[in-house]
């Protein structure tokens, strides 16, 4: 084994043992660059010295988990996605009398912000509770803020628009200083909570799950865990929706799952 | 006499192309037999929004089946993956696609450097790296990568290549590649044929094609 990977495996343990936050489970092809990058940036010489360094300082942990967890996504990312969920799954969620939606990982908000403004459109935000969930306490304080730079939007807008959008995007953000900041409406029903899919269990029973782009960090064990997850939180019949190259196909929960839009990876609970 | 670069036959294939690569993919894939055993992992810059046509595309021209890497799938024998746009493509372990979102490397997502290191890293010397043309330097430093992990490196000869600055890049980073013409990169590879026992192990997929 190269010493580089010894040394990778004996940081998380020690991450682990100290924090309790496992990226036991993460792949390691993903965790040797973004390592190797904070290596760089905090011009630490190697992961041995790196481990020692947050073993005894919190304040190191904390930079480390932007390179661990934080990942850049953009609103209606995909847009075809979101247009399926309106098309597809809204008509369903409407039947119910009140909704619950899971963001699994949502990093910093683009995800559960883009799914407000949906919900609101659809007439389903006065009765929908959206739990957004991250191990990362910056991520989900950004997430809360709903703030975002101002030279973004314009590619927001265009998938906005793109996902069927109603409206104009503009119609749910104020610029200022600072940024774009979303209308607190959007998220008057939203729970923010520090959640891992790796060590925590399920908290609530929820008729959506969209989890995009976070379960490809993770090893297949982890991934297992994590669907297994999502298929005892959500109702039966209700749906769960992945990143566009994100599959069940290879997981030993598929068989709980049926496809309902298999192009955009979006399945519904058997 | 047995050296690393005398292999003629390898577990994985990654294959790094940007400007032209099309193209130059088409003079390749289309001629691999239907015998094929080496596994084979594709990073071509395409824009971000690209869509995933290109492998249904090479599929409909190839004895082997081409699809689009989905995250967590397993490596097959006789099996061509294309890197998603937008999605940097790894390999984890020997075993698996990984995909990413970490931000673009030399502004390309998949970066081919990003795939050429995992392969490294999996696979060592059991790895050829192969850069074609482009007009980007992406891909040179993780073919030497693989090479410094004892894998085999080829490069398309600048004087052929559509845009030369990629296959380039690589020889002057060091890289002690072969330098080949695509007809004599083709005719190698068609040498790479599973043997009885390989071609029962990559016997799954090969239905897989025949059934489509």
């Amino acid at each position: 084994m190269a010493v580089f990977d010894i040394e990778l495996r004996l940081l998380l343990e020690a991450i682990y043992l100290r924090y309790q936050h496992d990226f036991r489970s993460y792949t390691v092809s993903s965790l040797r660059r973004r390592l190797g990058r904070a290596l760089v940036d905090l011009k630490v010489e190697n992961l041995s010295r790196l481990q020692e360094r947050v073993l005894r300082e919190p304040a190191v942990l904390a930079r480390l988990m932007q390179y661990l967890t934080v990942q850049v996504s953009d609103m209606f990312r995909d847009p075809s996605y979101f247009k399926a969920l309106r098309e597809t799954v809204i008509p369903v969620l409407k039947t119910y009398p009140s909704v619950k939606v899971w963001v699994a990982g949502c990093s910093a908000g683009e995800e559960l912000w883009s799914l407000a403004i949906l919900f609101e459109e659809e007439g389903l935000s006065d009765r929908t509770l959206f739990y957004a969930t991250d191990i990362n306490p910056e991520a989900l304080r950004d997430a809360r803020e709903g703030v975002f730079a101002v030279d973004r939007l314009a590619g927001f807008s265009k998938n906005y628009l793109a996902s069927g959008g109603k409206g104009s995007l503009a119609d749910y953000y104020h610029a200022s200083y600072g940024g774009a900041h979303f209308a607190r409406r959007l998220i008057e029903r939203a729970v923010f909570a520090d959640h891992s899919l790796a060590t925590d269990n399920v908290f609530s029973e929820v008729h959506l799950v969209s989890c995009r782009n976070v379960l490809i960090y993770f090893n297949r064990d982890l991934q297992d865990r994590a669907i297994g997850l999502f298929a005892e939180s959500l109702v039966r019949r209700g749906f769960l929706g992945l990143g566009s190259h994100e599959s069940l196909r290879f997981s030993r929960h598929a068989g709980e799952f049926e496809p309902l839009v298999s192009s955009e990876r979006i399945y519904q609970r058997r | 006499m047995k050296r690393a670069s005398a292999r003629v036959s390898f577990d994985v294939i990654v294959i790094g192309a940007s400007a032209g690569g099309v193209q130059a993919l088409g003079q390749l894939l289309p001629r691999l037999p239907a015998t094929f055993a080496p596994a084979m992992v594709i990073a071509l810059h395409q824009p971000a929004d690209a869509s995933g046509v290109l492998a249904e595309m090479f599929d409909a021209k190839c004895a082997l089946p081409v699809r689009l890497a989905e995250d967590k799938q397993p490596l097959v024998g006789g099996t061509v993956l294309f890197a998603p746009p937008g999605y940097h493509t790894l390999i984890e372990g020997d075993s698996a696609i990984a995909l990413s979102l970490d931000p673009p490397e030399h502004f390309s997502r998949p970066s081919i450097d990003v795939l050429f290191e995992s392969a490294a890293w999996g696979f060592r010397n059991r790895a050829l790296g192969i850069l074609l043309t482009g007009a980007s330097a992406d891909g040179a430093a993780g073919l030497l990568l693989i090479q410094q992990a004892g894998g085999a490196a080829w490069v398309q000869d600048p004087a052929t290549a559509a845009a030369d600055l990629m296959p380039r890049s690589a020889l002057e980073l060091g890289v002690s590649a072969q330098v080949l013409s695509l007809e004599e990169m083709s005719r190698r590879l068609a040498q790479m044929a599973a043997r009885y026992s390989d071609l029962t192990l990559s016997g799954e997929i090969r239905n897989d094609k025949e059934n489509n």
